[in-house]
């Protein structure tokens, strides 16, 4: 198969990008999207150019660091995966594709297609976790946890931190990234007892780093490869809810509903 | 050099509480005056940055990664193994200790996988505190499923997932000790060099990914949590980014290097496809549990799976290895698949690979349950062969996947140099000759929560650590070793490219000293290295300049170090004769192909020691086991 790609090339953070025209040639059909890219690049390495930048690591779908815009669309055409996931076969023989780095404020692009992420990071730090100490856990089965709700913990825990949904947001919101993590926290007895100053102290950090709000267009659920669902921005909303009772001092329901909601 | 592993005297149940007991400890108010530099941020590395944190030292933490949370740790599948019992099958401390030595061949430390033992089941604690949402019974329990070569329930699991789960644990640890400003994190930052001095280590040379900048950083003491070298074979089930370059510059500072041909070869990877494949994707050991091995007992039988009946088929695993059949260890269960494809039985594109078959457990149970347990494993393997494995069996092919060698540490995880502690994947403490599957998720948590943490500790109260800094002249030598470099990779101007070398030595090393190895390949491959490495700097072509952003060039400087590393792999295979765990010596066999291990001359462990332009010095320490036998690891 051969392919004409449009890639956005851009050499630092502040000179202006431009979309350049490649051809890739003699792609075979089950060659990874990314391996594509990587036959491009050795043509232009062994002519002493510059190869395009882009990000990956596992090349299978768990690291979060592939983040292409393919045709428009964060991570390509196809639901439920990341970049590194599609395989040349999805596209016919002969198509024109382009292919840009994640577009948002928060996510300064350091070279061609990638992007500075440090942002997540930030918003995991200001209250993305569990404070406890190494050493004197109490053994694992002292609390039991249901298996619906382990399960639904689960699904909102597997986000992968690539930051599609904030690429696909029209105000580059990161609301699916910090409804997963308040989500999967709130929802097991382990992260109850924070609750109230994680979701707040993870939205103000949202706010800080210049991702915007929540315009509810789900553009994030539709391209995250890990499916995760907007319904965890429903519950992120009734925890915020619930820490503004919580800090007004009225007392806070004794056992939350979000959890079968969620 | 004397290789001291410090073994703590007494009863092996209590050497480590009795050990700890006498270790000495710093006080709260000199460990913030203490800074410790951790690279790495997979298991292993985040695990003991947030703890250390978290005991109140300085830490500096680097990952090569845009973020810690991408280590590769995150791509471990299948779960991690704990003495609890909580299935009252049978297991304890003891069974898990003697499965792990036995696994590895009988070329690990028993005081070292004792302990490794011990800490298991407060590793699950741990990260259940943390929030790590493992898989659960219907009463609320926490879930097991045995894995790959032995016969308890041991191993806890997130789906497919266990790997990602349990490093954002140990992410949200460290990320809560970033907030606490107990650590700083440096992504996308790469460590080159390591700073000796006065015999000590002191520090790093880092190159920061983004701007190109090469500077020093130094410390009380050096972690290097750096992961394995599995890639030295150009495909393999690592992520991409996965390297030697850590551990490989500190060989050249003077830590030794243990038997670095201890190479696990995974038995279910999806068979490589054409030249451009950049990566082999593991499919998880879990699925053993359900799916049968086979080949057609007709030698190259190209009739579609379902119209072979049973009886001409080869469930060559059940049929070997009655007793463990399609659950026997990773090493055994590869070197099978191996032979029933040399002998032509293969099936798929170049005949490299066999069937894995859910249709028993499928008739048995239902397409639902099969789903749930590994449902995302077909997704996977469906997105990347086309195929619907619910369908027709999976095709699997070994793959290189774990390394069981790394820098030599002693039982305070301490390497050769005084200073450098060598934690996860990195070092070549527990494993012997052959990892079991969910092992090293255990062993990079233990390391990072419960060992080192404890043993660093006695060192930094007990060694005279006078104050140094950059322009210390040892400093400035490591900083230059590193900026020649770059710049030599610069300024080559070949025509080839670095993946091309890569590529090249990763066939040759596959090829001679890959599952089966034998003295005329692996001399051939020391002969031809030199060569190889000779044209790469010679002919290698990187564009671009070091002052920015330039992925090419910290590859390239990967592939050099590989150039060099393979031919350490090569004069450790060659002077292992004898067939232990995942090395199997061609000459050392017995009729009908099973590995002899020699434990009269080889029961030590290899340890080499760099010599600049010359063969290494091997340096033996001798491995006594004094609480089980060792037994011939017959899986039959
Ligand atoms: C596909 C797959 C599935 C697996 N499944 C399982 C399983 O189910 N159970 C199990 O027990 N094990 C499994 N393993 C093995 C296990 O995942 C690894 O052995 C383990 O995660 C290694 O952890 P680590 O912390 O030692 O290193 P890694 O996770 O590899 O981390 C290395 C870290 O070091 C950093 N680094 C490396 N070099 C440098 C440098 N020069 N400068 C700066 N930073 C550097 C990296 O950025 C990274 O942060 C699996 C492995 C693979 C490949
Ligand atoms: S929510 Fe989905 S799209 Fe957003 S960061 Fe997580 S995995 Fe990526
Ligand atoms: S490269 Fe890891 S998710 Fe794509």
């Amino acid at each position: 198969m051969n392919f004409t790609l449009k890639i956005w090339r851009q050499k630092s953070p502040d000179e202006k990008g431009r979309f350049v025209t490649y051809e890739a040639h003699d792609v075979g059909s089950g060659m990874s999207f990314l391996e594509m890219l990587d036959g491009v690049n050795q043509g232009l390495i062994a002519k002493d150019e510059e190869p395009v930048a882009f990000e990956q690591d596992c090349r299978e779908g768990i690291c979060g660091s592939c983040s292409l815009v393919i045709n428009g669309i964060p991570h390509g055409p196809d639901r439920g995966m990341s970049t590194c996931q599609l395989y040349m076969r999805r596209f016919p023989d002969g198509a024109v594709i382009t292919i840009e780095p994640w577009r948002a404020r928060a996510f300064p692009i350091i070279k061609d297609l990638v992007v500075d992420r440090r942002a997540l990071d930030r918003v995991m730090q200001a209250g993305g976790y569990v404070s406890v100490n190494t050493g004197g856990a109490v053994d694992g089965n002292v609390l039991l946890i249901e298996k619906d709700q382990a399960e639904t913990a689960m699904d909102a825990a597997s986000c992968i931190g690539c930051g599609a949904c904030v690429a696909a947001c029209k105000n580059a919101s990161a609301m699916l990234f910090v409804a997963a993590k308040v989500s999967h926290l709130a929802l097991l007895p382990q992260g109850k007892p924070e609750r109230t100053r994680r979701v707040k102290a993870m939205l103000d950090a949202m706010d800080r780093e210049g991702f915007g709000s929540c315009g509810n267009q789900y553009e994030c659920e539709a391209v995250c490869p890990k499916r995760i669902s907007v319904r965890f921005i429903a519950t992120l909303n009734r925890e915020y809810l619930r820490a503004g009772v919580v800090e007004s001092g009225l007392p806070a329901e004794p056992e939350s509903p979000h959890a079968e909601s969620a | 050099m004397k290789l001291d592993p410090k073994i703590p005297a007494g009863p092996l149940e209590t050497k480590w509480d009795r050990h700890r007991f006498s270790e000495k400890l710093v006080s709260p108010n000199n460990k913030r005056r203490i800074t410790v530099i951790v690279v790495g941020t997979g298991l292993a590395g985040a695990s003991a940055a947030s703890t250390l944190g978290q005991l109140g030292y300085q830490v500096e933490c680097f990952c090569f990664q845009d973020s810690p949370r991408r280590a590769h740790s995150i791509a471990a599948q299948g779960g991690i193994n704990a003495a609890k019992n909580y299935q009252d099958d049978g297991d304890s401390v003891a069974r898990l200790f003697y499965d792990t030595i036995k696994g590895g061949d009988f070329r690990s430390r028993e005081a070292n996988v004792y302990r490794l033992a011990q800490v298991s089941a407060q590793i699950i604690d741990q990260c259940v505190a943390l929030g790590v949402p493992f898989a659960r019974e219907y009463g609320g329990q926490l879930a097991n499923r045995s894995f790959g070569g032995v016969q308890v329930s041991r191993t806890f699991y997130c789906r497919g997932q266990t790997g990602q789960q349990l490093l954002l644990g140990a992410y949200s640890a460290l990320c809560w000790q970033i907030e606490r400003g107990q650590v700083t994190m440096h992504p996308r930052t790469e460590m080159l060099d390591l700073i000796v001095i006065d015999g000590q280590a002191r520090g790093i040379v880092v190159r920061d990914l983004v701007t190109g900048r090469v500077s020093i950083q130094t410390a009380h003491a050096v972690v290097l949590a750096t992961g394995g070298y599995s890639n030295v074979y150009y495909l393999s089930t690592n992520a991409s980014g996965s390297n030697v370059t850590a551990t490989y510059r500190t060989w050249k500072q003077g830590a030794v290097f243990a038997n670095p041909c201890f190479m696990q070869i995974h038995p279910t990877a999806i068979p490589p496809g054409d030249e451009h494949q950049a990566k082999l994707t593991l499919m998880s050991e879990s699925l053993r549990n359900d799916g049968r091995l086979w080949v057609p007992k007709m030698a190259v039988d190209h009739r579609p799976p379902g119209d072979i009946p049973a009886e001409e088929r080869d469930y060559f695993l059940e049929r070997r290895y009655p007793r463990f059949g399609n659950l026997a260890p990773r090493d055994i269960a590869s070197r099978a698949v191996k032979t029933v494809c040399d002998e032509g039985h293969g099936v798929g594109p170049g005949g490299q690979g066999v069937y894995l078959d859910f249709a028993d457990v499928i008739e048995r149970q239902g397409q639902d349950v099969v789903h749930e347990r590994y449902g995302n494993l077909f997704d996977m393997y469906n997105r990347i062969t086309g195929e619907d494995a619910y369908r027709v069996p999976m095709r699997i092919y070994p793959a290189p996947h774990y390394t069981m060698g790394g820098l030599w540490v002693d039982y305070n995880l301490m390497s050769t140099i005084p200073g450098l502690f060598v934690i996860g994947e990195a070092n070549f403490a527990d494993h012997g000759a052959n990892r079991l599957g969910a092992s090293s998720l255990m062993q990079g948590l233990a390391d990072g929560y419960f060992i080192l943490p404890y043993t660093i500790g006695h060192y930094l109260a007990t060694a005279k650590l006078l104050p140094v800094g950059e322009d210390h002249k040892e400093s400035r030598a490591a900083l230059q070793r590193v900026t020649g470099r770059i710049s030599r990779l610069l300024n080559a101007k070949g025509r080839r490219t670095a993946a091309s070398f890569h590529r090249e030595v990763g066939k040759f090393l596959w090829d001679h000293c890959g599952m089966s190895r034998n003295k005329a390949g692996l001399e051939l491959a020391l002969r031809s290295i030199p060569a190889l490495r000779e044209e790469f700097w010679r002919n290698v072509v990187v564009p671009g300049s070091g002052e920015a952003f330039n992925q090419e060039l910290e590859y390239a400087g990967r592939v050099a170090d590989y150039l060099e590393f393979a031919e350490l792999l090569c004069h450790d295979a060659l002077h292992r004769e004898e067939s232990c765990g995942a090395h199997f010596r061609e000459e050392h066999q017995t009729t009908d192909g099973e590995p002899m291990r020699d434990d009269t001359c080889f029961a030590h462990v290899a340890a080499w020691e760099y010599r600049e332009h010359a063969v290494p010095i091997l340096h033996k320490e001798p491995l006594a086991f004094e609480f089980v036998q060792p037994t011939t690891r017959s899986y039959q």
